[in-house]
C-alpha cells in the first residue's frame, strides 16, 4: 500500500459530517455575523459614505468581510478538527492507522477547506440580499478564495497541533487574525490612512489578502495582485513545510 | 516453527525527562496465539503496545510485523494491526454505527455493511447502532472500541487492559469474544492486571517490570516450573516434632503443632499425588487428622513472587 485512498476519504467524509452535525455553529452563525456587518457598515453607515475608488462603499467592503469570516472560520474549524481528537484521546486511532501526512492532510485540511468554500458561497449569496455587486474576475476570485481556504486550513491544523489547551486554541484567531483583518483594509482602503500608517499597514500580511481578493472583485487594489498571490503561495508553502516537519518528528502527536 | 508474526528486538523507550519505560525488550509473538503481558502499573505495558501501534516513537531497537519493518513499511504492517486502548476514548457525538464504519475505512478497507453488522451483533451492539456513543455505559463504550478495532479485520489485535472497569458478566462475555477471535486465527496480545484473565485465556505469558521482560513462557510451563501445591492438615492431637516416617515429605508443623503444612510439587499435579501419599503415611503412623485444605498456587502467586524477588534484588 503506498497511499491509503480510502483512509483519506473516510477522514474527509467524517470531518464534513461533523460540520453538518453542527450546522448552526459552522454555517449559520457566520452568515448571521456577516449579515450584521452588511446591515451596520454596508447599509446604515455605508449610505452616508462616499464611494471608494469609484466603488460603492457597501460593495467595497464585501471582499474584506468575506476574508474576515473566511480566515476566522477556516482557522478555527481546521484547528478544532485536529485538536478535539488529541483532547479526547481518539487520536490513538489515527496514529495507529495506515495513514500518513498526505492522507491526514487531504482528510482534515481538505474538509476544512471545503467547508470554507461552502461558507464563502453562502456569504456571497447573503451579500446579494444587501448590495448589488458584480465580480470582475470570477475565476480569479474562486481560485484566490480556494488558495486562502487551503492555506488557512493548513495554518489551523498547525494551530490545533500546537495548542495544548482550549485557551491557546482560541487565542490566535481572536488576538491575531481578527485584529489584523480589521486593520488590513476590510472597511477602508489603505490609501485612506495618513502617513506613516499607510506604510505600516503594509507590514500586515492580511492586508495583502484583502487587497488581492478586492482586486479579483473590482480590478482595484492597494497592492498588485501578483504580490498578493505570491505571498499567499509562500504562506501555503511554509505551512506545508511545518506540517511535514510535524509528521516527521511526531511533535505533539507521538510521544 | 514458523516465523513470528511480531518480532521486537532491543526495543527501548526513554521519555522526555529521562523515564526509561522500555529497556532493550526482546519479544517474539507467534501466529495465532493469545499472549498475555502481565505487569504492575507503570511497568511499560502500554508503552510497548504504543511502540508497535505507532503511538510512541521508540528510542532504539526494531519492530517487525508480518515480515515488514515497522520503521519503513509501516503502512502495510499497520493496516493489519488493531488496537483497543485502555482509555475509553470515543468520539462522543458520533453514532456507534458511523464510528465503527469509519474505522474500517480509515484502515483502507472497502465498506462492507454485512461485516459491520456481524461485528456489532457479536458484541451485542446492534440494537445501539444508532445511539450516540456518549449515551452508552462504560462497558458498552468498551465494546464500541473493540468493534472499531475488529471492523478493519486485524490479524494482530492488541487489547490494553480490555476488562479494566468492566463488570463480571461483561468480562466473561469478553473472554468468549477473545476465544472466538482466536478461532478465526487472530493473534491477540493483551495486557492485564487481572492474573485470572491471563490464566484463563493466554497460551503464553510474559511478565514485564520496569521496562524489562522478566520471563516469557507457555502458561502451563510457567505454572509447572514455578507452581506449588500447599496443603494444611489439621491434626486431632498436636505434635511436637515431625515424625520420622514423614521425613521424605516437605512438611513442617505450624500453629503450635496443631497443623501440618505441606508445600511442594510443581504446577503439573505432582503435589496432589504426594499429598495423597502423605495422608496414607499419616494413617499408617496412627496420626489422626480432622481436615485437609489443599490449594494450588496461581499465576498470581508466581507473579507476586517474581516481582517481589526482583524488587529485593
Amino acid at each position: 500500500m503506498t497511499f491509503n485512498f480510502r483512509g483519506a476519504w473516510s477522514i474527509y467524509q467524517r470531518e464534513l459530517m461533523r460540520a453538518f452535525r453542527t450546522a448552526f455553529q459552522s454555517l449559520i452563525a457566520p452568515v448571521i455575523t456577516t449579515s450584521l456587518y452588511f446591515i451596520v457598515f454596508g447599509s446604515a453607515i455605508g449610505s452616508r459614505m462616499e464611494p471608494i475608488g469609484g466603488i460603492e462603499y457597501a460593495a467595497f467592503i464585501i471582499p474584506g468581510l468575506l476574508m474576515l469570516t473566511l480566515l476566522g472560520e477556516t482557522t478555527s474549524n481546521s484547528s478544532f478538527g485536529i485538536y478535539m481528537p488529541r483532547f479526547t484521546g481518539t487520536i490513538y486511532e489515527l496514529l495507529s492507522a495506515p495513514v500518513g501526512v498526505a492522507e491526514t492532510l487531504i482528510g482534515f485540511v481538505g474538509a476544512a477547506a471545503t467547508k470554507s468554500l461552502i461558507l464563502a458561497a453562502i456569504i456571497l449569496g447573503t451579500a446579494t440580499l444587501f448590495v448589488d455587486y458584480e465580480i470582475k474576475y470570477p475565476l480569479y476570485a474562486v481560485g484566490f478564495i480556494m488558495l486562502v481556504a487551503a492555506s488557512f486550513s493548513l495554518f489551523g491544523f498547525i494551530l490545533g497541533i500546537w495548542a495544548d489547551s482550549f485557551e491557546k486554541l482560541g487565542i490566535i484567531p481572536v488576538l491575531i487574525l481578527t485584529p489584523l483583518t480589521f486593520l488590513g483594509g476590510t472597511f477602508y482602503s489603505i490609501d485612506m490612512l495618513p502617513e506613516p500608517w499607510d506604510k505600516i499597514a503594509l507590514a500586515n500580511p492580511i492586508a495583502f489578502l484583502v487587497s488581492g481578493l478586492r482586486w479579483t472583485f473590482y480590478g482595484e487594489a492597494d497592492v498588485s495582485i501578483g504580490v498578493s498571490l505570491g505571498l499567499t503561495l509562500g504562506f501555503l508553502a511554509v505551512c506545508t513545510a511545518v506540517i511535514a516537519f510535524i509528521f516527521k518528528t511526531g511533535w505533539r502527536l507521538r510521544e | 516453527m514458523r516465523d513470528p508474526i511480531l518480532s521486537i528486538s532491543g526495543l527501548s523507550k526513554v521519555y522526555k525527562g529521562g523515564t526509561r519505560a522500555l529497556d532493550k525488550v526482546d519479544l517474539d509473538i507467534r501466529e495465532g496465539e493469545i499472549f498475555a503481558l502481565l505487569g504492575p502499573n507503570g511497568a511499560g505495558k502500554t508503552t510497548l503496545i504504543g511502540a508497535v501501534c505507532g503511538l510512541v516513537r521508540p528510542t532504539g531497537g526494531t519492530i517487525s510485523a508480518f515480515g515488514h519493518d515497522l520503521g519503513r513499511n509501516w503502512r502495510a504492517a499497520r493496516s493489519r494491526i488493531g488496537l483497543v486502548p485502555q482509555e475509553l476514548s470515543t468520539d462522543m457525538f458520533e453514532t456507534v454505527y458511523r464510528a465503527v464504519s469509519y474505522s474500517r475505512g480509515l484502515f483502507g478497507h472497502a465498506p462492507d455493511k454485512g461485516f459491520i453488522e456481524d461485528v456489532l451483533r457479536s458484541l451485542s451492539l446492534w440494537e445501539k447502532k444508532d445511539s450516540q456513543i456518549r449515551e452508552l455505559s462504560g462497558g458498552m463504550k468498551r465494546r464500541v472500541l473493540i468493534a472499531k478495532a475488529l471492523a478493519h479485520e486485524p490479524d494482530l489485535l492488541f487489547l490494553d487492559e480490555p476488562t479494566a472497569g468492566v463488570d463480571v458478566e461483561l468480562r466473561k462475555d469478553m473472554w468468549q469474544q477473545i476465544a472466538a477471535l482466536r478461532e478465526r486465527g487472530t493473534t491477540i496480545i493483551l495486557t492485564t492486571h487481572y492474573i485470572e484473565e491471563a490464566e484463563e485465556m493466554a497460551d503464553r505469558v510474559g511478565i514485564i517490570r520496569k521496562g524489562q521482560i522478566l520471563m516469557v513462557d507457555e502458561k502451563a510451563a510457567m505454572m509447572e516450573r514455578l507452581g506449588r501445591t500447599e496443603a494444611i492438615i489439621t491434626l486431632a492431637q498436636p505434635l511436637s516434632v515431625v515424625p520420622e516416617s514423614l521425613s521424605p515429605y516437605p512438611v513442617e508443623l505450624r500453629a503450635d503443632g496443631t497443623e501440618l503444612c505441606y508445600r511442594g510439587g510443581d504446577g503439573s499435579g505432582k503435589g496432589r499425588e504426594e499429598i495423597a501419599n502423605l495422608t496414607k503415611a499419616l494413617v499408617h503412623a496412627g496420626i489422626d487428622f480432622r481436615g485437609i485444605d489443599i490449594h494450588d498456587s496461581s499465576l498470581e502467586d508466581i507473579f507476586v513472587g517474581l516481582v517481589s524477588e526482583t524488587e529485593a534484588a
